[in-house]
């Protein structure tokens, strides 16, 4: 047995520092303390719904200091009273039963806590608490402390009570109300059998029918009247006016049917088909509550940050009265939340998600920081030059992209067949109409009315509801989440791809590191290793953990021991300068080490150098994601593909080597240079997809026809778009397209055996011998089996690799 | 045989009843997660044996306390 996992977090375990704890091993003192708090408080049966479910807890310390303000606070909770309160707090670690159990269980391990409930799809949990007894900031702590710390944004800040729409289910819920009890007074109807007492009490059966199918016709089927009239309104034939017609001329039809006595009318079709295509509206509508598709740099910012008073007091102040002039306190792992310049002496800033670059930036004194830089290291300080909304960063929302009313940017599938499809349908009523107008004028008028009637396009507009939904849960199912149904068909339509090279086809988890020069032997090898412990520059800690451990156990542990660091000077920008075991060792720039080199070369190296003579440099590449090359084959036969990049030009040839030929390759593009260039692309007739991930690709995501965000974490982060892919199923971009493309394919085939139904329906209507039965039968049977064509269909489609 | 009135009344009157039962539901937000639940239905069984061992260990102590 080489591995094991933790008991807790259930990830491998280092044999160094493993723990055994109450007989179980844990990989690290952080998940043995969730469990001593889990086994003090007898809640240990956290571990029996799922194996391992928790996380390491973070460090955390001065992190919610902000929440010791009271107005930051009063601007997060939901409800506030003398001793009561309520906050929802968004934690992305909910994934299991587990994660349910312990959040609702709060209240044993923290006084004041009266209820808490968690809402997993969304991965909040809502806290009912007193704050007289605990404050928000022990909450936050608390939970942060076993492992699920939740995440406080901008986006947060002046939460009100948000409204659900749920008319859609209120109106699916009255047509099923009105559909159902119909059917069953219709029954005596269908048979048509004389009998005296059911022709006795016709009249009462036929009066209540039509009482019931009042609401389904004036509220369950308000929406298709609105649309209808909005599309004629605009000249845009939809599919809505054939359907609203339909509806209305089966009304008028049956009301004049049941007054006059008629007959029984039609109005069990008519609720079935006002049900029917309400349901089917509903599977559309798949949304991933936890996701967000319309998320700024809001949702990255922080909520507050640490501001210098000038008797150098620190307190937290809400981003948004932060002012020019203003010194803040930025710790590790913060994030700048505006422009400003740098008053510490030096500061590590990664700009990846903003810019684009792969590498931290090292700031001097005086230099300009920008905002949306994520320090590492130790603590800076700042003083602030633009207030937030100021900021570069955020200007790039001032944009037009953003300010558009995106919704009906392109014509549906649907729609187009409407398009012709309403027309003929009006010509073959008035056509039928004059044709029986000279031989009968009633049976003319119940021709045109049936027409009508059996041609309203349900089975039609059911179709793409039903496969459009079928397949946003299949997709989500594979974590490539959808923003609405609209997308599949853009996607389908897609001949060009943008891709963006940073965070999007590399990983920025890790650098790929190679080592060019003279080979260092276990012994140098480990002397750099110790060197760079020291170090808290980026590049050092990455060589640090890659330089191999094994190194460390060839070496006898007294040596080891011997190896303590004599002298050590990092040197700002250039590198680090320390002596150890009697070698000087230089670790750091060309220039540093006094090589030189052809500049034209762009990478980034860390060189090395030992009492005097040259070794060698490590470089560091990045990282392309697994399946890239393959991808980009399959992509490019069908597809344009194009990358840009906000980093410099040091990785074109790795690129180049990398992608098939022909791939544009675009280097040094400012966020507002990438909209322009999906702009152009775009005004030449492309249907540009655009495939990124930062902040710096938020504007040319809106302006793509479609945006796709590719993320680690898909809860946490990611900027607006139209749908979201979790970062490892990358590789499967190509068969996303594919079946979105079959899909389509479906819907058409679907159309065509529709389109059949309403030729055997016209037959009978154009003859004059619609029966209420007969309208009866064909409406669920096409309904029925356009449900089921396009469901397996679209299943079997997707098992096509 | 005017029952048929009565009895279609009635029916109808129960379905309304379950209709209205049906909006209310939606309306305090019972179908906004449907997950949940499901989940949380399970662990009432789990939560009672902590307690039962609290009062025992409490009983314990009390039986110390006589001694």
């Amino acid at each position: 047995m080489d591995t094991q996992n933790c008991f807790h977090c259930g990830l491998d375990i280092v044999k160094e520092d493993e723990i055994i704890f109450d007989a179980k091993n844990f990989c690290c003192n952080g998940c043995k303390t969730v469990y001593e708090i889990f086994s003090l408080n007898d809640m240990t049966c956290y571990y029996d719904f799922e194996k391992s479910p928790g996380a390491t807890p973070q460090d955390i310390s001065g992190k919610y200091d902000f929440l010791d303000n009271e107005s930051i606070v009063s601007k997060l909770l939901e409800f506030q009273e003398n001793s009561t309160a309520i906050i929802s707090l968004n934690i992305p670690h909910i994934h299991c039963s587990s994660c349910i159990w312990i959040l609702e269980n709060l209240q044993r391990l923290q006084k004041g806590i009266s209820t808490s409930q968690v809402n997993f799809p969304e991965k909040k949990v809502r806290i009912t608490y007193n704050p007289e007894l605990v404050s928000i900031k022990n909450i936050v702590y608390l939970l942060s402390s076993i492992g699920y710390e939740p995440y406080i944004s901008l986006e947060n800040y002046e939460t009100g009570a948000n409204n659900v729409d749920r008319s859609l289910t209120y109106k699916l819920g009255v047509a099923f109300f009105c559909f159902g009890n119909i059917m069953l007074l219709s029954f005596p109807e269908y048979f048509e059998v004389k009998e005296f007492w059911l022709d006795h009490y016709r009249g009462f059966f036929r009066w209540l029918i039509f009482a019931l199918a009042m609401p389904s016709f004036i509220y369950s089927a308000n929406g298709y009247y609105v649309s209808a009239y909005k599309s004629i309104k605009t000249k845009m034939l939809n599919i809505d006016i054939p359907i609203a017609l339909g509806i209305v001329v089966m009304f008028i039809r049956s009301a004049f049917d049941i007054i006059m006595d008629y007959g029984p009318g039609f109005f069990d079709s008519l609720t079935g088909l006002i049900f029917f295509m309400l349901l089917g509206k509903m599977f559309q509508i798949k949304t991933y509550s936890f996701l967000s598709f319309e998320r700024d740099f809001k949702s990255y910012f922080p909520i507050a940050i640490t501001k210098i008073n000038a008797d150098t007091s620190e307190e937290s102040v809400p981003i948004y009265e932060v002012l020019k002039g203003d010194r803040l306190l930025i710790r590790n792992q913060e994030l700048i939340p505006v422009d400003g310049i740098l008053i510490s002496e030096q500061a590590e800033i990664d700009y990846s998600f903003v810019t684009g670059e792969a590498v931290a930036i090292t700031k001097k004194s005086g230099d300009k920081v920008f905002a949306g830089g994520k320090q590492i290291g130790k603590v800076i300080e700042m003083e602030v030059l633009h207030s937030v909304s100021q900021s570069y960063l955020t200007q790039l929302w001032s944009n037009d992209v953003f300010q558009k009313n995106v919704e009906q940017k392109h014509k549906t599938i649907t729609d187009n067949i409407s398009h012709y499809f309403t027309p003929i349908l009006l010509l073959i009523a008035f056509v039928s109409f004059t044709y029986w107008i000279f031989i009968d004028a009633t049976t003319a008028f119940n021709v045109f009315t049936a027409v009508l009637i059996v041609a309203c396009p349900c089975a039609l507009a059911l179709t793409a509801p039903f496969t459009f939904g079928n397949v946003l849960r299949i997709l989500g199912k594979q974590k490539f989440y959808l923003k609405n149904a609209l997308v599949i068909e853009q996607l389908a339509k897609v001949d060009t791809i943008v891709f963006d090279k940073t965070g999007t086809i590399t990983t920025n988890k890790k650098s790929n590191i190679s080592y060019e020069g003279t080979t260092l032997s276990d012994e140098e090898l480990l002397l750099i290793k110790n060197v760079l412990r020291a170090s808290n520059h980026p590049l050092s800690r990455m060589l640090y953990d890659y330089l191999p451990l094994p190194i460390l156990e060839n070496i006898s542990a007294t040596l080891t021991k011997k190896m303590k660091v004599e002298y050590f000077e990092e040197i700002t920008g250039k590198g680090i300068k320390s002596q150890i075991f009697g070698y000087t060792i230089l670790i750091g720039s060309a220039s540093f080490v006094e090589k030189l080199e052809d500049s034209s070369i762009q990478q980034t190296a860390v060189h090395i150098k030992i009492d005097g003579i040259y070794f060698g440099k490590f470089i560091f590449n990045n990282q392309y994601r697994e399946g890239l090359e393959e991808l980009f084959q399959t992509l490019s036969k069908q597809y344009k593909i194009k990358v840009l990049s906000g980093d410099n030009e040091g990785e074109r040839s790795v690129l180049e080597r990398l992608l098939p030929k022909g791939t544009e390759l675009i280097f040094n593009q400012k966020p507002e240079q990438k909209l322009e260039f999906i702009k152009n692309l775009q005004e030449k007739g492309n249907n540009v997809m655009m495939v990124g991930d930062g902040l710096n690709d938020a504007g040319a995501l809106a302006q793509s026809d479609i945006g796709i965000s590719i993320s680690e974490n898909v809860n946490v982060f990611s900027p607006a778009c139209d749908a979201i892919l979790d970062a490892n199923e990358f590789q499967k971009l190509n068969y996303f397209l594919k079946f979105s493309k079959n899909s389509i394919t479906t819907i058409k085939m679907s159309f065509t055996l529709s389109l059949l139904y309403n030729v055997v329906g016209l037959t009978f209507a154009v003859t004059g011998n619609l029966l209420p039965l007969v309208a009866a039968i064909i409406m669920p049977l096409s309904t029925i089996t356009i449900v089921s064509f396009v469901t397996v269909m679209s299943n079997y489609y997707s098992r096509k690799k | 045989m005017s029952v048929i009135y009565l009895l279609i009344t009635i029916s109808i009157i129960i379905a309304i009843g379950f209709f209205i039962a049906f909006i209310t539901a939606v309306k305090t937000g019972q179908y906004d997660d449907d997950y949940t639940p499901s989940v949380r239905m399970l662990f009432d069984d789990e939560l009672l044996k902590p307690t039962k061992k609290e009062i025992k260990v409490e009983k314990k102590e009390e039986n110390k306390l006589d001694v």
